[in-house]
């Protein structure tokens, strides 16, 4: 009974079927352990991780300069901004806004660099469907080719206010 | 082997046989009418926010289904849980080990600490101080009573943890028991050492955050803080894993005279937990900045995997248990005559038996996939969480300790249950009401639809976004699951009260057989 105190001599190895189920879901963990690292090598669809300090009022500047360079258009008021190719994007989370509109283009890389100016945000790519954490003081840089021409919906996914389901922004690629 | 009781605080179970400690009696009744409480303002709480969700009746306004999820994640993840787990502590170190409770000032101490802490935190929330949900990563700032209400439920907390410690320990002095400890003790104990490092972690980022509300830090660092956090808010659900296959164990001998097949193996399985549920935490960093990906990939790859075998031995090893003794009295037909024959008219067993299924397949399955580090940037902070772990912690755990109450309020508050053919439906309405709301979930999540998030329509946003039909029917579904499950858990709170407070008295008998 699991309610009794076991018998002596109850430290003995499985036997039997329950010593095939160990070794399975043991085999089966380690299949799982070694497909983690061997998808992010050979999948190459995550991030490294790369990140930096940066307090808000500096992303901040470095996202002035970067909409004042390479500024190509307007909607809503909004900057639409297209940076080189092989070059530095940026996007700048806050309460409740994603700043400016990114266009990409089809095929090209990019460094997309993300910080927030408030609270923590969730950066969240729709109908793609891909999640990032954005946080003040970490400077989140993705390495990323856009692989699909279109107009993606960017959203928070991290709670940041009453306002935060009107957090939305744009992304464009051509 | 005679037990330290003093005289006058024992007595033997009229069912059992086994001794009862009257002082944790007393309070393991207390921590049960506690726990009931906190789980009945989380299940309003509940209810709220399923219809809130539900696109189609949008019931609460924005600030306050923020405010009521803040209540919901506190009172169940947190309150009602940890409540019983002290009471199931303290039946495992009493009536199982022939022992008597170590101190009643220390049980006095964390029953008021709990009860003030968790009162405390409730009121904050409801008057609006508090809207940092669960989590309150900073820099969301609530008013410094929040943290200190936090603080409080976890020193309780640990200070029950620690009575329970010194209950062992003076069983082995007085050596109350002969040998090893029963396996729902080991448990039981693998749950308790849990945590301590659980409520550690708790300390040492709750701490620095009250003081930070208080103007007395300046900064707090917020991937610090997530790091830190979730060696809390992931180590704590992993004592509900603990304690609730310690449930399982306990229920299937109770209901069936299940009988371990080897209990190596089984407390193998419970140190697994301990060693290696701490690091797996790392999973919820999967799409951070600050971390890198080796340590991503390090962590939750292999620690996670080990943890996971565990829950795997677990799920072979209860059931099995259940089987041999079936088969043993019998039931020997076919495959799963067995299975077939079991007692599921007795909640006991339903809800012990579903919690496994529910816990092992659903929570399980999307845990493991949901961990890894290329699927997480498809589900982090979508809907699938929470799919995730409504199996894993309401199907799984809230549902376990359902099952026990159908014992616990017979054997230990001496009442029998009125309307047992309701209590017989409950386990199965409620199981199937959150295995419901968790598939909506899930699927819902998969389309991308965020967790936490007020309005999936984005109504009066600058740029239009949304979901398609089909994910709205998935929240639909939520929505459906959400009013069946708090059918069950309103059927279950009215049952156990009803029995508590007017249930037929069985002092000098058995309990009613389920």
């Amino acid at each position: 009974m699991s309610i009794d105190c076991p018998p002596p001599g109850w430290f003995r190895a499985p036997g039997g079927a329950e010593r095939a189920w160990v070794g399975l879901a043991l085999a089966w963990c380690v299949v799982m352990t070694i497909m983690m690292p061997f998808w992010h090598f050979r999948g190459k669809q995550n991030s490294t991780g790369e990140s930096y300090a940066v307090t808000p009022a500096q992303f901040a500047e470095r996202v002035g300069k970067f909409v004042d360079a390479h500024q190509v258009g307007e909607d809503e008021g909004w900057p639409v901004v297209e940076p080189p190719p092989g070059g530095d994007a940026y996007l700048q989370a806050q309460m409740w806004s994603w700043y400016p509109i990114l266009k990409l283009r089809k095929g090209q890389t990019y460094r997309l660099h993300m910080s927030s100016m408030d609270l923590q945000h969730g950066f969240a790519l729709l109908p793609l469907n891909m999640n990032f954490q954005v946080m003040p003081g970490y400077d989140h840089v993705l390495t990323i080719t856009p692989t699909q021409t279109g107009e993606f919906q960017v959203i928070c996914n991290e709670f940041c206010g009453i306002g935060h389901h009107l957090m939305t922004g744009k992304l464009l690629v051509e | 082997m005679p037990g330290n009781h003093l005289p006058g605080l024992v007595r033997a179970c009229d069912t059992t046989g086994l001794p009862v400690c009257l002082d944790a009696q007393r309070f393991i009744r207390l921590h049960a009418v506690m726990a009931v409480v906190f789980l009945l303002i989380g299940g309003v709480a509940a209810i709220l926010l399923g219809l809130t969700r539900w696109p189609a009746v949008h019931l609460l306004p924005a600030d306050w289904y923020y405010r009521v999820l803040t209540l919901h994640g506190l009172n169940m993840l947190i309150f009602w849980i940890l409540s019983l787990e002290i009471g199931i502590l303290y039946f495992a170190g009493t009536t199982l080990l022939n022992s008597r409770l170590a101190s009643t000032k220390l049980a006095w101490a964390c029953f008021g600490l709990m009860g003030a802490g968790g009162a405390l935190a409730n009121v904050i929330v409801m008057i609006g101080k508090g809207d940092v949900l669960m989590t309150s990563y900073v820099p969301l700032m609530a008013h410094p009573l929040f943290y200190l209400a936090i603080i409080l439920v976890a020193v309780g907390a640990l200070i029950g943890v620690i009575n329970y410690f010194a209950t062992i320990y003076i069983a082995r002095r007085d050596q109350t028991y002969e040998g090893s400890v029963p396996l729902v003790v080991f448990g039981a104990t693998a749950a308790a050492i849990i945590a301590v490092f659980t409520l550690l972690h708790g300390a040492v980022v709750m701490v620095p955050t009250f003081l930070w509300s208080l103007g007395l830090v300046k900064t707090i660092d917020p991937g610090w803080y997530r790091l830190v956090w979730w060696g809390l808010g992931h180590a704590s659900q992993q004592i509900n894993v603990c304690a609730m296959v310690s449930v399982w164990y306990l229920l299937a001998t109770l209901t069936t005279g299940a009988k371990p097949l080897n209990q190596a193996v089984c407390r193998a399985a419970f140190v697994f937990y301990i060693l290696f549920i701490n690091i797996a935490s790392a999973h919820h960093l999967l799409v951070d900045p600050g971390v890198s990906a080796t340590w991503k990939i390090w962590n939750t790859s292999y620690a996670m995997y080990l943890a996971v075998l565990a829950s795997m031995i677990h799920g072979f090893t209860v059931p099995a248990s259940v089987e041999v003794a079936m088969r043993r009295k019998g039931h020997d037909k076919g495959l799963f005559g067995w299975l077939a024959a079991a007692p599921w008219k007795n909640p006991g067993f339903s809800a012990f038996f579903l919690s496994l299924v529910i816990f092992g397949f659903g929570g399980g399955i999307t845990g493991v996939t949901l961990g890894t580090q290329q699927i997480n940037i498809l589900a982090h902070n979508t809907l699938r969480i929470p799919g995730h772990f409504h199996m894993t912690v309401v199907g799984g755990t809230t549902l376990a300790f359902m099952g026990l109450c159908y014992y616990l309020v017979p054997l230990l508050f001496q009442r029998e249950f009125h309307l047992r053919g309701l209590a017989r439906v409950q386990p199965y309405l409620f199981a199937g009401g959150v295995t419901f709301m968790a598939m909506g979930m899930s699927f819902a999540g998969s389309y991308g639809v965020p967790r936490r998030h007020w309005d999936v329509d984005f109504t009066g946003a600058t740029f239009p976004a949304g979901f398609d039909a089909s994910a709205h029917l998935m929240l639909g579904v939520l929505g459906v699951g959400a009013v069946l499950s708090f059918l069950g858990l309103a059927l279950f709170i009215g049952l156990t009260v009803a029995a508590v407070f007017t249930g037929r008295s069985n002092r000098g008998a058995p309990m009613a057989a389920w």
